[in-house]
């Protein structure tokens, strides 16, 4: 689903100029659910901006579905971002003044859906969810919880391929963040590609593998065996074959590092 | 561009930061409320100006004789001027261009009387062409003729008000009876009506002026000569006023530089002084009109800027979404017209009505008369707001279309 070969990107900010991703390979398959982590300032959300368009590379390639993407003029790329990707956001930057259904709408609104139609579906969805009764409020009026559910359904309801979540339970508490990801696990077994930029541990245990990234280069993949139930062997081997060309050691240094987190959570 | 689903868009947008859009749409409405009031006043100003230029033809030169003042040939300054008919058969055969030549006679007010019916009214012997350079409006019969002039008729064409005065009750018909004018008796040919500046126009008898000077003078004096200068040029106008003074000055051998031997009034070069005037009002009025709605423009501008600052994230989610710029830009320019548009109309509409009491209620003054803003100045104004909606979005619109999505999604 999306194939990445030696992506570099730059930030320049004067005369200073930071070199963010430093050659960052990935394939991740269709269905996947895949969580990324690493210290701030590591490129984790660059990569995220880079895979969800919202960002261009200074070098290398991108695939999205088999597709080149590359100079993109702004709305060829908000054309693809509405039929390929739904994002979810830290703070689920929903619009303030629409009520849960015209949010959840909102994405149908670039696709010319009649109105009618657009909030008919968007309540199907947030019935899904579990939050008709809360279709006419407005965001303020909703709990942390029901507001990412609400910013879910708003990344579904096109029918993307992949979502793109950052930080999705940053803002929620440990039960939330649980059910969260249970909710984001199910969406994942319908087959949509699930990837998660994520600082919880506890978070990226329950993907299929964790990608760990320092300094702008790929660590270390992790499969995680508690994970999300998919065909390991094939994350396995995939993960073995990126791994390799990060030059990192997988298992061993990821055990090393978070063993300890791993036995107490499992 | 009528698509109702945007509009709903820009509703419920506007419907949810209303003391904002009501504060900008005010300057806007402010702006457009003085520009309409401040055009109606200056058209009031010159209804009320232009009316004092009523009752004659605008292209009209008056000729009146006077005293001199200067010495010339050997003639003593302060001999009186009279004009005569040769005066009159000279200009006519003389001055080029003209396009009706009058003379008249001054008698002033004369007693006239229609069985037991009296009256004083305005007696003006003259020429038929004075018909038209005083464009009085015929409602019955006719104005004189030259048959009336050579054979000495005694007819007359009276005023409206004459006729109210003088025809009463059952004999209410003018037409064809005969009125007394200081013991001579007159046939009534016609009734005329004139949209001079007031009554004193409509009290008016005219007669053939060489009945008037067999009957009432016997003599061949006449007071005044008057023409109309068709559609000749500034200068040629300016020519005929120097070569009628150049004919006169020689007839009565006056200096061309006296201007009190002979004074000629030519009332095209006031009515263009005037429209010259009234050009520069209207046009003062514009710029100030204009610059207070750029004021209002410039309002409206910054608060869409700031309202794009504050909906950065929103722009921001709209964009990650599936927003294309077009649509962010077509959103926010929408708005701005909207707002300027609706605002400007309500502004539009309070100042008409203001302008509608003020004509209605305020008693007219000679030199203010009915202000009013009329369709052409409502068109103008409405296409003002327009492109000044327009103005006031464009920056705004760009900036929300530079907006960057991860820039703006950024948790900080």
């Amino acid at each position: 689903m999306i194939n990445i070969r030696n992506i570099h990107k730059s930030y320049t900010n004067g005369q200073n100029n930071l070199h963010v991703l430093k050659g960052i390979n990935l394939d991740i398959e269709e269905g996947e659910m895949i969580s990324i982590m690493g210290p701030s300032g590591s490129g984790k959300s660059t990569l995220l901006n880079i895979f969800g368009i919202l960002d261009n590379y200074d070098q290398g390639e991108y695939l999205l579905d088999g597709k080149k993407i590359q100079h993109l003029n702004e709305r060829k790329a908000a054309l693809l971002r509405n039929r390929m990707l739904g994002f979810v956001f830290q703070s689920f930057n929903l619009v303030s003044f629409k009520n849960a259904m015209e949010n959840v709408a909102l994405p149908l609104y670039y696709q010319k859906v009649p109105r009618r139609k657009r909030n008919k579906i968007a309540l199907e969805y947030l019935d899904r969810l579990g939050l008709k009764d809360w279709a006419h409020h407005l965001p303020s009026e909703l709990s942390g919880g029901q507001k990412q559910r609400v910013a879910i359904a708003r990344a579904l309801i096109t029918n993307p391929k992949v979502i793109l979540a950052d930080e999705p339970t940053g803002a929620l508490d440990s039960v939330t963040s649980q059910e969260m990801m249970d909710l984001l696990t199910e969406i994942n077994k319908t087959g949509i590609t699930m990837i998660i930029v994520t600082h919880e541990l506890d978070i990226a245990r329950r993907t299929q593998k964790t990608i760990r990234i320092i300094d702008g280069m790929i660590q270390e993949i992790v499969v995680n065996e508690g994970g999300s139930q998919k065909s390991e062997g094939r994350s396995e081997v995939r993960s073995n074959v990126i791994a390799s060309e990060a030059k990192q050691t997988k298992y061993e240094v990821g055990r090393d590092f978070e063993s300890k987190e791993y036995e107490k959570v499992a | 561009m009528f698509e109702l689903d945007k509009w709903q868009e820009i509703y419920s947008t506007v419907r949810k930061n209303k003391l904002r859009t009501f504060l900008t749409g005010f300057a806007v409405a402010w702006g457009i409320f003085m520009l309409i009031i401040l055009l109606g006043s200056g058209k009031g100003l010159e209804n009320g100006v232009t009316d004092q230029f009523r009752g004659g033809a605008n292209n009209g030169i008056w000729i009146s004789s006077g005293m001199t003042s200067k010495e010339f040939k050997g003639l003593q300054a302060g001999r009186r001027i009279r004009f005569t008919n040769e005066d009159y058969n000279l200009l006519k055969a003389s001055v080029r261009d003209h396009e009706y030549l009058s003379s008249r006679m001054f008698l002033g007010n004369i007693i006239t009387s229609y069985k037991n019916e009296y009256g004083s009214f305005y007696l003006s012997p003259c020429h038929p062409d004075y018909g038209y350079i005083k464009e009085v409006e015929m409602i019955h019969g006719r104005f004189l003729n030259n048959l009336d002039i050579n054979e000495f008729r005694k007819v007359a064409v009276i005023g409206e008000k004459v006729k109210q005065d003088l025809f009463k009750g059952a004999d209410s018909i003018a037409m064809e009876k005969y009125i007394n004018i200081n013991g001579v008796l007159f046939k009534v040919i016609g009734v005329f009506r004139d949209f001079g500046r007031d009554d004193s126009e409509q009290r008016r008898i005219y007669i053939p002026i060489s009945t008037a000077q067999r009957v009432f003078s016997g003599q061949n004096v006449i007071s005044q000569i008057s023409m109309t200068t068709g559609d000749a040029s500034v200068e040629e106008v300016d020519m005929m006023v120097d070569q009628t003074r150049n004919l006169l000055a020689k007839r009565h051998t006056f200096d061309t530089e006296d201007q009190r031997a002979v004074s000629i009034w030519n009332k095209s070069e006031d009515f263009r002084r005037f429209q010259g005037l009234f050009m520069g009002i209207r046009l003062f009025i514009w710029i100030v009109g204009i610059g207070t709605i750029i004021a209002g423009i410039v309002g409206v501008s910054n608060i869409m800027m700031i309202s794009v600052k504050e909906r950065t994230k929103e722009i921001g989610v709209r964009k990650a979404l599936g927003a294309t710029p077009f649509s962010i830009v077509s959103l926010i320019l929408r708005e701005a017209i909207v707002i300027t548009g609706f605002s400007g109309y309500i502004g539009l509409v309070l100042g008409i009505g203001l302008l509608e009491i003020i004509s209605g209620n305020l008693p007219e003054t000679d030199f203010f008369k009915s202000p009013e803003a009329n369709f052409s100045i409502a068109v103008g104004a409405t296409i003002l707001l327009i492109v000044a909606g327009t103005l006031a979005g464009l920056f705004p619109a760009r900036k929300a279309a530079r907006i960057k999505p991860i820039e703006a999604l950024r948790d900080e």
